[in-house]
């Protein structure tokens, strides 16, 4: 008897009669004998459920939970019931990709869903069924655009773009004669005055995030106009929450919108999963990566939805393809979709809206503290750069707050290993925190910074 | 069978060409538009663009392939099938009356390589 | 029957969802500034506004219009879709799990990094690799880390002439495009008359421009490549690498290891071999294992057990970078190792040759009612073909799938792999019982027949599903991608 196996030794000996061979061996008479195993696989022996249970759950105890202030591209936002309830009935949990259209409509109607919130939230015309994260969302948008204009190799990005997503852009160029080169950085935001020169024939297109990886929103006025007078393409990766309050992708004239979402109803989960999300103009509907769902008509008439424009995929065109992506990040993209169904319009604006006020009200009252200031004055919406004056009193600051239970922010130098954030804390502050949460923030920093 | 008309130049990659003075007009065969099945799209060469033979200049989309079109000789696309945009399955149609685009500036060599019709039938019969 | 779009039900002012009142001190705004207006959103977006209880029924019913393994017999080839341990779910939901960020400091994760690296050093024992990776996100994502480590290793070593990478005919589609979007070009292997890899043609093609040979072993046809050995050293000896597409590793997990065969790079489905949860598309797990001398080239940041604890190690100067956001789908992870714990060695083992057993039981009720292409016997899937049917009776494999539709079944995977015409190819799995297999051979055979006697009957299928066969040419021809 194994778990999750049927079988009964009378089940066995009966198959094994009408296969005709007389061992479960020798099932495996093709495998050699020098690549067959003499021993065991050196793993642990089997558990019994309740023991499983046991054992993970004391590893997980080993976690330390704290009042979180981290964003850097994962926040802890409130998430309405609604969205677990519904992410986990098991007909989505244990679907595969809805290859057959007839047995999944629910599925695919829930993935139309999604495409639908994306374009809605981002102003543009088409989005995908979702890809891994944010980062590879990046990466995918930099190979549509060098897939999409001839003889070009070469991507501007924003230097204030999430140091993690640089580093999956470097990754993907590195050792393919593509190339990721950077724009200039000036005051927190990304320099774009020498844009029109930079855009050499060998530009693809240009890479830029707002809110940026320190919190703050970039102003992308005549942007687009610049990079398509080189034809080039544009993509803007957001916070979609952020859309709440800044504008869109579209507004700005983008051609891509590519970001997480995160923070639409999925937890922070230790990073993983979250859900890639890219929309594009309609004019490169047929150069968006991953499952995209259609709708259309069964052979009654009555609206009918199924997987489409299969014929940008890897399964058909294989070694043109210009991505190799299948799963993706389905149940994630239904947790998103079922909250903002739940929350609305309406309730994705208050959620926006609550972060930047409770983020300005922070930022606000840690800045009257001596030892450390605020940067720059780009407008910000839910975090925000913290800089201090030495290290040793930053690292005090962290364990303090830690002592207190609070998460008290991102040291920038981690994510980014350079010297010169070495003094910069990435602070976030979703609607999640509380007015006690927020003050007990600030009366340990008084006490740390006094 | 499939059709080949007289007259026209063939690649193995199943395009067609025919010059018309100092243009050539190019599109796919019926053995491609057979094997293709329903064309649901045309992606078209941006018109004032240098191809050169060989390269990859068009992709045509069913439901289930996609293929994509090599430029049979080198040339500036001149002109492309607008109505192929609305309505792909012209190519289905009519895969000889329905071009892809037109080239200028093809060489009057540069067809030499290309098979006439009656070796494109010979080629068909061996794959 | 059909459910509107819960846009289709929106009515303004009906969205109820209420956050906390904002509870901060008289005057907080003063330390509001507004967001200057050419920053600011001018066009509302057009979203459901509809109440809770809309909310939950039009899902519920959605989630009724769907298929999953929990609804009935699933054997998708190459898809692996087995049993999803309902325990697996609760470990993966605990809150200390799920609450906790990415970037917290390191004396606080000790839990989820415990997890990650048992769940490596396990991965690394049921493939007989060194070390590996649990970044990627998907299988082909880990198809493109594998590769990329391959280039780099390349690289490194000044050998930047290989540019190649080899795959056999029958391979996933995402073995050449994870090959071209790496900037490699493919070539592909012919099949020999057994259905596995031509090794004279192997040879033909193996030059010092070739970086790696991708195979998946068993391959798509469910066969063993059992010439392993000897491609193994005919690569190596071409000073080429060995890459394992894990998509079948559970026909032999516990048998024997990709590491034994010798490969030099594997990448693992958790979502298909180790019982997670394919969540309609996603997410799934795609970690990738590499032999000893390629460790150094993984993605960072690695994860080491020194004298504090678990830590992330970012230290590798050969390591490719980063391949996604953060650290991997992490609660697919945990699923994956606690499917581990449970199953536990003589359990993996089990799983594979119950795998076996049940694809070789099922090619035997079929095999005198459809042409089996390749062999009499299978490792943990077959493929059949319908091509004599569809000669006689005009009934395509489709339209054999589409009836197994009514009869409850997910059908197995159809016109794949592409060396084989009218192809279906089933992957039973190792959860089914010998009885959820006969009625599907039953089903099958009667199918069969009917395609004989009354073949408008199975042109016409489905009849009983929401809908009935959706028309992909007016899908694809004038896309309508949102409401």
């Amino acid at each position: 008897m194994y778990s999750y196996i049927p079988h009964t030794d009378e089940d066995r000996r009966r198959m094994l009669e009408a296969i005709g061979v007389s061992s479960l061996d020798e099932l495996y008479d093709d495998v050699s004998p020098e690549v067959l195993l003499s021993e065991s696989i050196p793993i642990a022996k089997s558990k019994s459920e309740d023991e499983v249970i046991r054992q993970v759950s004391a590893m997980a105890a080993r976690n330390v939970r704290g009042v979180p202030f981290l964003g850097c591209g994962s926040y802890d936002h409130i998430v309405p019931a609604t969205v677990q309830a519904i992410a986990s009935l098991p007909a989505f949990v244990t679907a595969y990709t809805p290859y057959q259209a007839e047995i999944s409509q629910g599925l695919l109607e829930a993935i139309f869903e999604f495409q639908t919130i994306v374009c809605e939230l981002t102003g543009l015309d088409v989005a995908n069924a979702s890809l891994y994260d944010g980062a590879t969302a990046a990466q995918e948008a930099a190979a549509l655009m060098v897939a999409d204009k001839r003889r070009s190799s070469e991507i501007l990005v924003s230097p204030t773009i999430h140091p993690f997503t640089l580093q999956v852009l470097e990754t993907w160029a590195k050792g393919t004669g593509r190339k990721i080169v950077l724009l200039p950085e000036k005051d927190g935001v990304c320099d774009l005055s020498r844009l029109a020169e930079m855009l050499q024939p060998q530009v693809a297109g240009v890479i830029v995030q707002s809110p940026n990886r320190y919190g703050f929103l970039e102003d992308y006025t005549g942007v687009a106009d610049t990079v398509h007078a080189a034809s080039s393409l544009f993509a803007i990766s957001c916070d979609p929450l952020s859309l709440g309050m800044q504008k869109t992708p579209g507004e700005w004239g983008a051609d891509i919108a590519i970001g997480d979402t995160q923070p639409l109803g999925i937890p922070c989960s230790f990073g993983g999963p979250s859900c890639g999300y890219m929309a594009v103009r309609q004019a490169l509907m047929r150069k968006i990566p991953g499952r995209i769902v259609g709708q259309t008509v069964d052979l009654d008439g009555d609206r009918a939805f199924v997987l489409t424009l299969q014929a940008r995929e890897q399964h058909i065109k294989r070694e043109r393809a210009t991505s190799n992506i299948c799963s993706n990040q389905a149940l994630a993209a239904l947790m998103t979709t079922v909250h903002v169904s739940t929350l609305g319009w309406a309730g994705l604006k208050e959620a926006s809206r609550q972060s930047y006020i409770k983020a300005h009200y922070l930022a606000y009252h840690l800045a009257q503290l001596p030892g450390v200031r605020l940067v720059w004055d780009a407008p910000f919406w839910c975090e925000f750069p913290l800089v201090f004056d030495d290290a040793k009193k930053m690292r005090k600051f962290i364990q303090e707050l830690r002592n207190e239970g609070i998460f008290a922010g991102v040291r920038l130098s981690s994510l980014t290993r350079r010297e010169r954030d070495d003094l910069m804390l990435i602070v976030a502050v979703t609607e999640k925190r509380t007015r006690e949460e927020l003050e007990l923030y600030l009366a340990a920093a008084r006490r740390v910074l006094k | 069978m499939s059709k080949v008309p007289a007259g026209l130049k063939y690649s193995k990659d199943h395009e067609w060409i025919r010059l018309e003075g100092d243009k050539a007009y190019v599109g796919i065969t019926d053995h491609a538009q057979d094997a293709l099945g329903e064309i649901v799209y045309v992606e078209l060469p941006p018109v004032g663009e240098a191809y050169d033979a060989d390269e990859e200049i068009a992709n045509i989309e069913s439901v289930k392939a996609a293929s994509a079109i090599y430029n049979p000789a080198a040339g500036t696309v001149a002109e492309v099938n607008e109505a192929l945009d609305g309505s792909p399955e012209l190519i289905n149609t009519d895969c000889y009356e329905n071009y892809l685009y037109v080239l200028s500036g093809v060489s009057a060599t540069a067809l030499d390589g290309l098979m006439d019709a009656s070796a494109y039938e010979e080629y068909l019969k061996t794959l | 029957m059909n459910e509107p779009l819960l846009i289709e039900r929106s009515k303004a002012g009906r969205s109820s969802y209420q956050f906390p009142q904002l509870d901060l001190p008289r005057g907080f705004d003063v330390a509001l500034p507004e967001l200057p207006p050419t920053l600011r959103r001018s066009k509302e977006p057009r979203l459901p506004e509809v109440s809770e209880l809309d909310v939950i029924r039009h899902f519920t019913r959605l989630s009724t219009m769907s298929f999953g393994v929990d609804s009935g017999c699933y054997p998708l080839g190459s898809c692996t879709m087995k049993y999803n341990p309902k325990v697996n779910e609760q470990l993966a939901s605990l809150e200390d799990f799920t609450a906790m960020h990415p970037l917290q400091d390191v004396s606080t994760i000790q839990g989820c990094l415990s997890v990650m690296y048992n769940l490596l050093e396990d991965l690394s024992g049921i493939t007989g690799m060194a070390w590996g990776t649990l970044q990627p996100c998907a299988g082909a994502h880990g198809e493109y880390t594998g590769l990329k480590i391959i280039r780099a290793w390349f690289e490194h070593h000044g050998d930047a002439r290989r540019t190649r990478i080899l795959v056999p005919e029958s391979a996933h589609g995402t073995n050449p495009a994870s090959a071209a979007v790496n900037g490699f070009t493919v070539t592909t292997i012919p099949a020999d008359a057994e259905g596995l890899v031509d090794i004279d043609a192997l040879q033909g093609l193996l030059d010092d421009t070739v970086a790696g040979v991708m195979l998946t072993n068993p391959n798509t046809l469910g066969l063993f490549e059992k010439h392993i050995l000897a491609i193994s050293e005919m690569v190596h000896a071409a000073g080429g690498l060995l890459y394992y597409d894990g998509a079948n590793l559970n026909a032999i997990m516990g048998m024997c290891t990709p590491g034994d065969m010798g490969f030099d790079v594997v990448h693992l489905n958790l979502h298909k071999t180790f019982g997670t949860p394919h969540g309609g598309g996603g997410p799934g797990a795609g970690p990738v294992l590499v032999s000893r001398d390629l460790v150094p080239y993984l993605p960072k940041p690695d994860i080491k057990l020194v004298d504090s604890g678990y830590a992330f190690d970012w230290s590798s100067e050969l390591s490719i970078g980063k391949v996604s956001g953060f650290w991997g789908n992490f609660l697919v992870l945990v699923r994956a190792y606690s499917y581990i714990l449970r199953m536990g060695a003589e359990g993996i083992r089990a799983a594979a040759a119950h795998a076996v057993l049940n694809a070789n039981y099922l090619l035997s009720r079929l095999k005198g009612t459809f042409s089996v292409p390749y062999g009499e016997r299978c490792m943990h899937e077959f493929v059949v073909s319908l091509e004599d049917l569809k000669e006689k009776t005009g009934v395509s494999a489709l339209d054999v799938a589409k009836a197994l539709l009514d009869s409850g079944y997910h059908p197995p995977t159809m016109y794949f792999p592409l060396i084989v015409h009218e192809a279906l190819m089933f992957e039973p799995t190792e959860s089914e019982s010998p009885e959820t297999l006969d009625e599907l051979a039953d089903t099958l055979i009667e199918l069969a027949g009917i395609a004989a006697s009354d073949p408008q009957r199975l042109k016409q299928a489905p009849l009983t599903t929401p809908v009935r066969r959706v028309d992909e040419v007016a899908a694809a021809k004038n896309p309508i991608l949102h409401a």
